[in-house]
């Protein structure tokens, strides 16, 4: 288990080295990043000087290995846009991010899972198809749309929840359910099919059989087997919002990673890039193997093989 | 189903939420001014940060020696009482003796001295150098009276004194924390100026809070009269709308015209369309270094400037502050002349001139552009009537001023804000004067640039600008298209008078 761990651990670094370093290069793709610092009234000569002052007139390969040199002691750089520690940044803006990807995972889960069953236990019904329409209309109804909608109804019309800020839990309210339903699809679809197949099987019909209460049956037997590959959606889902919560941080004004993410691309600010990058990569990494864990908890096979 | 579910999704879950927040208590009711822009602000310092947001800032919470009166266009003293040239590159100040910084320290000439000194040497940093760039140094007269030493006479000094020079206090920079890299870091040293508010509170690209600076000299800004004032940063137009509608900003703008009518039909926010110092133009790759060699031939350039109904752009587009333009500056800036070659709308012409060129058919091209698409795509249609055929490349403007630097673009559709800076040196300084964003490096417009920009006589400078600008309207160097025009929406609670610059003043704002 161990050997495991430590391969995979060293797959992760590698990974995260690979994307660094391809980050790194894409900076340079959608032109000068010297000019992405300056103003855009900024004349020739001062874009020179940023170049300068900020070392992108030195070779690519010099600026990474500068970059690597101290990040590998722990110094991230300072974002040349914000001014400040990367590592700094980031940390004051990770707890927004993560707990706005935990209250989305939250309601998805809790929405998701419970229609699932529902629809699984019958198939074709009513509560099937209602199941069905939540599931297709999550997956097409774009998120901004969906989070405008909210904002219209709640925030101007009915003024019943705040529209941007991260003041206080309600802030979090429509966010939290606008990111959190463009997983429920997913979830629900999968865990239906999971139960689906499972409600199939000979040993849930011996359990039957044995004259087991249907709602153990239902939880104690066939939920436990059908989730696994839910719980695994899960956790590449929570790093997917992590990073890709882009389009809800920028609605609702909520100062998160994503949203720096994006805006340090903008800007061309590489040492905020670079430090987002690892920080996201080690997240994904270390969700990925919780996942695995939780699944191998779940599921004595996994843990026997 | 679609437009049913959010509603009772939602409903559902407010219910069982019970949740009320109630209408957002901000604005007039606490006193404070919300303001935001799509842009964070992280550093607050007008030389370390030259965003948009931050030249706002500037004249919030600092002064520059010089005031100028936008209704008159006239400079009156602000931090100074009095100036006189020396001579061509000599201006002596005297100042004011009844001013304190935001820490309670007396303004003098010390202050004056230092900050010249600090912005002017080139190895401090100032982002935006070519608006200092041409103070060589300043030296301390008496207590209240300064020398400002010229590299070479600028007569566009003044414009540049009062817009983008201002005081910071003696030493102010001394202390700044060393960088890991052995730098010091100028830009993180807290806000210390003279001006009608002060520094309260950053929250890196979150807000910046600023409060009534309750001992301010008032002078030809006046004393301020709201209390705060809170610069927000919200992304997104819908939600700096929304925020709005609810109380929770008193102020936003480059607001999308449809959106803006929108929201004055309502009649809940004041709506204004106002002008700024900003022009669009359509550069053409003269020389001929693109892919596309046609525009080589000023009378396929000719033909552009005859296909594109540029009245028609500016009315229906634009907005009612929009003008066209037909030299390459703004209207309001000293020496812009609009005395030169003009390119009526006349597609007929238009064929013609195609023909002769070797066209009939028209011909396949590309134009890039970056800010609002829209226009761009106007341009295209009218180019399509002629028969040009243009495929738009939109994209981010460092990658676009870059292939525009390398003489990739046939055509590229840009805009030039000057700075604010109120002088046609600010725009044909920076590309008629040769080099990377000079399209034509013509020996005669480049000489007549260089001299209006150091020459002190008004009338000369104007003879020469109106030279230059002839050439370069004359051969199509540049089609200059119109001057843009921003759409402001606030509340109705406030007193706010829109300029024609860019930069809001807010210390002159009032509640209703």
């Amino acid at each position: 288990m161990l050997a495991y761990a430590l391969k995979r651990l060293g797959v992760a670094l590698l990974v995260a080295l690979t994307v660094s370093l391809i980050t790194f290069s894409m900076v340079y793709l959608p032109g000068d990043p010297a000019m992405a610092l300056a103003p855009e009234s900024a004349s020739q000569e001062d874009i020179e000087l940023i170049r300068k002052i900020y070392g992108y007139d030195r070779p690519i390969m010099v600026q990474y290995l500068d970059w690597l040199f101290r990040a590998v002691q722990g110094d991230f750089g300072r974002s040349h846009y914000l001014n400040e520690d990367a590592a700094n940044v980031i940390f004051d803006r990770l707890p927004t991010t993560m707990l706005l990807g935990a209250s989305a995972i939250t309601f998805a889960l809790l929405l998701s899972i419970p229609l699932g069953v529902l629809a699984a236990i019958r198939p074709n019904s009513l509560i099937d198809r209602l199941a069905l329409s939540i599931a297709v209309i999550g997956q097409a109804m774009p998120s901004f749309w969906f989070a405008l909608t909210m904002m219209l109804w709640f925030g101007i019309n009915w003024r019943l929840l705040p529209i941007t800020g991260t003041d206080s839990w309600k802030n979090f309210v429509m966010p939290a359910i606008a990111l959190g339903y463009y997983v429920t699809p997913g979830v629900m679809r999968l865990t239906r099919a999971g139960m689906l197949e499972v409600l199939a099987s000979d040993y849930i019909r011996t359990a039957r059989a044995k004259g087991l209460r249907p709602m153990r049956v239902l939880f104690k037997h066939a939920l436990r087997n059908a989730i696994l590959p839910v719980v695994s959606l899960t956790a590449v889902q929570f790093g997917f919002m992590l990073g890709g919560s882009i389009v809800i941080e920028t609605i609702f004004a909520i100062n998160g990673l994503g949203y720096l993410a994006w805006e340090s691309i903008q800007r061309a600010d590489l040492p905020m890039m670079q430090a987002i990058v690892l920080v996201l990569s080690v997240f994904y990494i270390v969700l990925t193997l919780l996942a695995d864990l939780l699944n191998a908890f779940l599921d004595p096979r996994i843990r026997v093989s | 189903m679609i437009k049913r579910y959010p509603f009772i999704c939602t409903a559902a879950l407010a219910a069982a939420f019970g949740l009320a927040v109630g209408p957002v208590q901000a604005g007039k009711s606490d006193d404070t001014l919300n303001w935001s822009t799509d842009r964070e602000v992280s550093v607050v310092d007008t030389y370390y940060n030259r965003t948009r947001e931050l030249v706002v800032m500037g004249h919030l919470g600092w002064d520059g020696l010089m005031f100028r009166d936008l209704k008159t266009g006239e400079y009156k003293p602000l931090l100074a009482t009095k100036w006189e040239w020396k001579d061509n590159v000599t201006l002596i100040v005297e100042l004011r003796t009844d001013v304190k910084f935001h820490d309670g320290s007396a303004f003098d000439a010390d202050d004056v001295v230092y900050t010249i000194n600090h912005v002017a040497n080139k190895a401090n940093g100032v982002l935006t150098y070519s608006n200092v760039k041409f103070m060589k140094d300043a030296k301390k007269l008496g207590s209240h009276k300064v020398q400002i030493n010229l590299h070479k006479p600028f007569p566009a000094a003044i414009a540049y004194l009062a817009g983008a020079v201002f005081m910071i206090s003696d030493g102010h920079y001394d202390n700044a924390p060393i960088k890991k890299d052995g730098k010091k870091d100028y830009g993180s040293v807290k806000a210390n100026g003279t001006g009608p508010y002060k520094l309260v509170e950053v929250k890196s690209g979150d807000y910046v809070l600023w409060e009534k600076n309750s001992n301010y000299f008032g002078g030809a800004k006046g004393k301020p009269t709201i209390g705060k004032v809170k610069f927000r940063t919200i992304k997104e137009m819908n939600t700096q709308i929304a925020e709005l509608l609810t109380g929770g900003l008193d102020w936003i703008w480059d607001v999308p015209k449809d959106q803006a009518e929108r929201l004055q039909a309502q009649g809940k926010v004041t709506v204004e369309n106002a002008k700024t110092m900003r022009v669009s133009y359509i550069a053409f790759d003269v020389d001929g270094s693109s892919p596309s060699k046609q525009f080589k031939d000023k009378r396929v350039r000719m033909a552009v400037a005859h296909a594109i109904n540029r009245e028609a752009i500016t009315k229906n587009m634009v907005g009612p502050a929009s003008v066209v333009i037909n030299s390459p500056c703004h209207p309001d800036q000293f020496g812009c002349t609009n005395d030169v070659p003009k390119w009526n709308y006349d597609p007929a012409k238009a064929k013609k001139l195609l023909a002769d060129a070797g066209y009939p058919n028209g011909f396949e091209t590309e134009i890039y552009a970056y800010r609002q698409r829209e226009f761009t795509e106007a341009v295209i249609g009218y180019l399509a009537n002629v028969g040009i055929k243009a495929k738009l490349n939109f994209m981010t403007y460092r990658a676009l001023r870059d292939l525009a630097w390398k003489g990739q673009t046939a055509m590229h559709h840009m805009t030039w804000g000057s700075n604010s800076i109120p002088d046609a040196s600010a725009i044909t300084g920076v590309f008629f004067v040769g080099g990377k964003d000079d399209p034509a490096n013509d020996p005669e417009v480049i000489k007549a640039i260089q001299e209006a920009g150091t020459t002190t006589d008004p009338e000369k400078r104007k003879a020469l600008y109106k030279k230059a600008m002839s050439k370069i309207a004359g051969e199509l160097y540049w089609l200059p298209m119109f001057t843009y025009a921003k759409y402001y929406v606030f509340s109705k609670d406030l007193d706010f008078k829109t300029t024609p610059d860019e930069i809001p003043r807010f210390y002159s704002a009032k509640w209703k």
